[in-house]
């Protein structure tokens, strides 16, 4: 049903579409920063890098929206939550493009030496899933499907667990060849930030349960990142 | 794909009241008939002790209507017809051996338009502990007089002319006057009908302030038009439609996940 005032139904409609903006701005930038890294394009990079300032500010603008409303409408239940929700989800999306930035300042750095081209599939394969996942969960948002948020939230741990084998599979490379340090260490915080924007992508899903249902998700989430274990193991 | 569920007319939304606070009032099946229109249709509810109720709900909802029950004021009203059962601390109030007047002097109330009586700010709240004999002496009454102003958060403005007119007062004032006037007797529930209602906002957030404080001590009822109010002052909130308690729940739940469409739809400013 609208409001009575239909200017807070535009104010609601102009706030959501911007998440779904900044959404998308961070989904490009996560595809093109590991694309950048495959094939070592350094242009590529840079625009990644260049491209960050437009998402910060639209997380900038959603926030002083946000902040207008609830000043001028005093919005309460369901419209309360999905205010909340879109800051908490702004502040997510703006953080998964700081770290698509990162991905893409460590091309800039690794500078062309590519030992490994192998070794890069893995890290493929790891934003394959973390962009697959950060899509469904803003869809999920844009949808208000709760289920579908959950189904993200659930999915969290293959990230975790695909990251930790990719450590070991570095680690490996590491101990081989000393040479190997350099190139690996920067995949391995590579791999790391594309694990954290699944992390990003669980808090949207737990932020879109939260507008739906009112509720927050009572259980913990299920990790499987047991890196932390390997590393000393290893050592 | 939301949360919110719809209920028949007849059933309300309950959530339980996490403090378990004990009961004070328990309205069963409440029915007003003012001649030939029913403008309640069977209101249950339970009031807790030492906390604000809020009852919210457009105008015509029902929810001014069954405040008046409260005290049994829909007595006064020619054509009104109460049923059901309401009790206070488990003595039904509807008994016909019940005395209004005692009864009265227990329930409170506080109104829309602060309605000082035409005399001295002394003697506005000496009025009730004078006409239920609360004081033994002079002494006394200035005691329980002093004392209602200090609660009622008013003594400081008006300590050098009490005994200049209570209606020379300004709104926000007198208002608190009329709350110093309903606690002089000592009762146990204060009923308050839109309170801030004729207020500018400094004056309500004064009685906003003087509610939060009453409530260690007393039982509040209040109706409001202001959501925010509501969200702000009680602890507990009714939501009433067409003569029918919607949802009652904790405040802060009411207002941030509401269980009924129909409060959903209200509280958020959806109403057609």
């Amino acid at each position: 049903m609208e409001h009575t005032v239909s200017a807070y139904d535009d104010d609601l409609k102009s706030i959501a579409r911007m998440v779904t903006e900044i959404g998308g701005l961070a989904e490009r930038a996560v595809g093109d920063a590991v694309e950048a890294l495959t094939r070592l394009d350094i242009g590529l990079a840079q625009r990644v890098i260049a491209n960050d300032k437009e998402l910060d500010k639209l997380q900038r603008d959603i926030e002083d929206k946000a902040i207008l409303v609830i000043a001028r409408r005093q919005p309460m239940a369901s419209d309360l939550r999905e205010i909340v929700g879109a800051m908490r989800i702004a502040n997510d999306i703006e953080r998964v493009g700081d770290l698509a930035k990162n991905i893409a300042k460590r091309v800039v750095a690794i500078n062309g030496v590519f030992p490994h081209k192998q070794l890069i599939t893995g890290v493929e394969h790891l934003c394959e899933i973390a962009l697959q996942q950060l899509k469904k969960v803003l869809d999920a948002y844009a949808s208000q499907d709760d289920q579908a948020a959950n189904a993200v939230r659930q999915r969290d741990n293959e990230i975790d667990a695909l990251y930790t084998s990719l450590f070991r599979e570095l680690l490996t490379y590491m101990m081989e060849d000393p040479r190997n340090l350099t190139f690996c260490i920067h995949l391995l915080f590579c791999a790391k930030n594309i694990e954290r924007i699944g992390d990003h992508a669980t808090n949207i899903a737990e932020s879109v349960h939260y507008v739906v249902t009112g509720r927050s998700y009572e259980d913990e989430r299920p990790k499987a990142d047991t890196s932390i274990a390997s590393t000393i193991a290893g050592s | 794909m939301s949360a919110v569920q719809t209920a028949t007319p007849f059933e309300t939304v309950r959530t339980p009241d996490p403090a378990s606070r004990p009961i004070k009032i328990h309205a069963a099946a409440v029915k007003v008939t003012y001649g030939q229109k029913e403008a309640l249709h069977g209101v249950s509810i339970d009031i807790a002790e030492k906390a604000v109720t809020a009852f919210i709900g457009p105008s015509g909802c029902g929810k001014s209507t069954f405040l008046r029950c409260i005290n049994r004021m829909n007595d006064t009203i020619a054509g009104a017809r109460v049923e059901g059962t309401i009790t206070l601390d488990d003595r039904n109030i509807y008994d016909p051996d019940l005395d209004v007047v005692e009864l009265r002097a227990r329930v409170g109330m506080v109104f829309q338009k602060p309605n000082p009586f035409p005399k001295s700010i002394f003697d506005n709240v000496a009025y009730g502990p004078r006409i239920h004999g609360l004081a033994r002496s002079k002494a006394d009454l200035e005691e329980i007089v002093v004392t209602s102003l200090q609660r009622a958060s008013l003594f400081n403005e008006v300590k050098d002319r009490l005994n200049e007119p209570g209606t020379g007062l300004s709104g926000g004032q007198q208002q608190r006057l009329c709350i110093a006037r309903a606690i002089a007797v000592s009762p146990e529930v204060i009923l308050m009908d839109e309170p801030c209602s004729a207020l500018d906002p400094i004056a309500t957030a004064k009685v906003e302030e003087l509610i939060d404080e009453l409530r260690a001590n007393f039982t509040i009822v209040i109706v409001t038009h202001s959501m925010q109010q509501a969200a702000r002052v009680s602890q507990r909130t009714a939501f009433f439609h067409l003569g029918h308690l919607i949802e009652e729940g904790p405040t802060d739940h009411v207002f941030t996940n509401p269980l009924e469409q129909r409060t959903q739809d209200y509280i958020t400013g959806r109403f057609g």
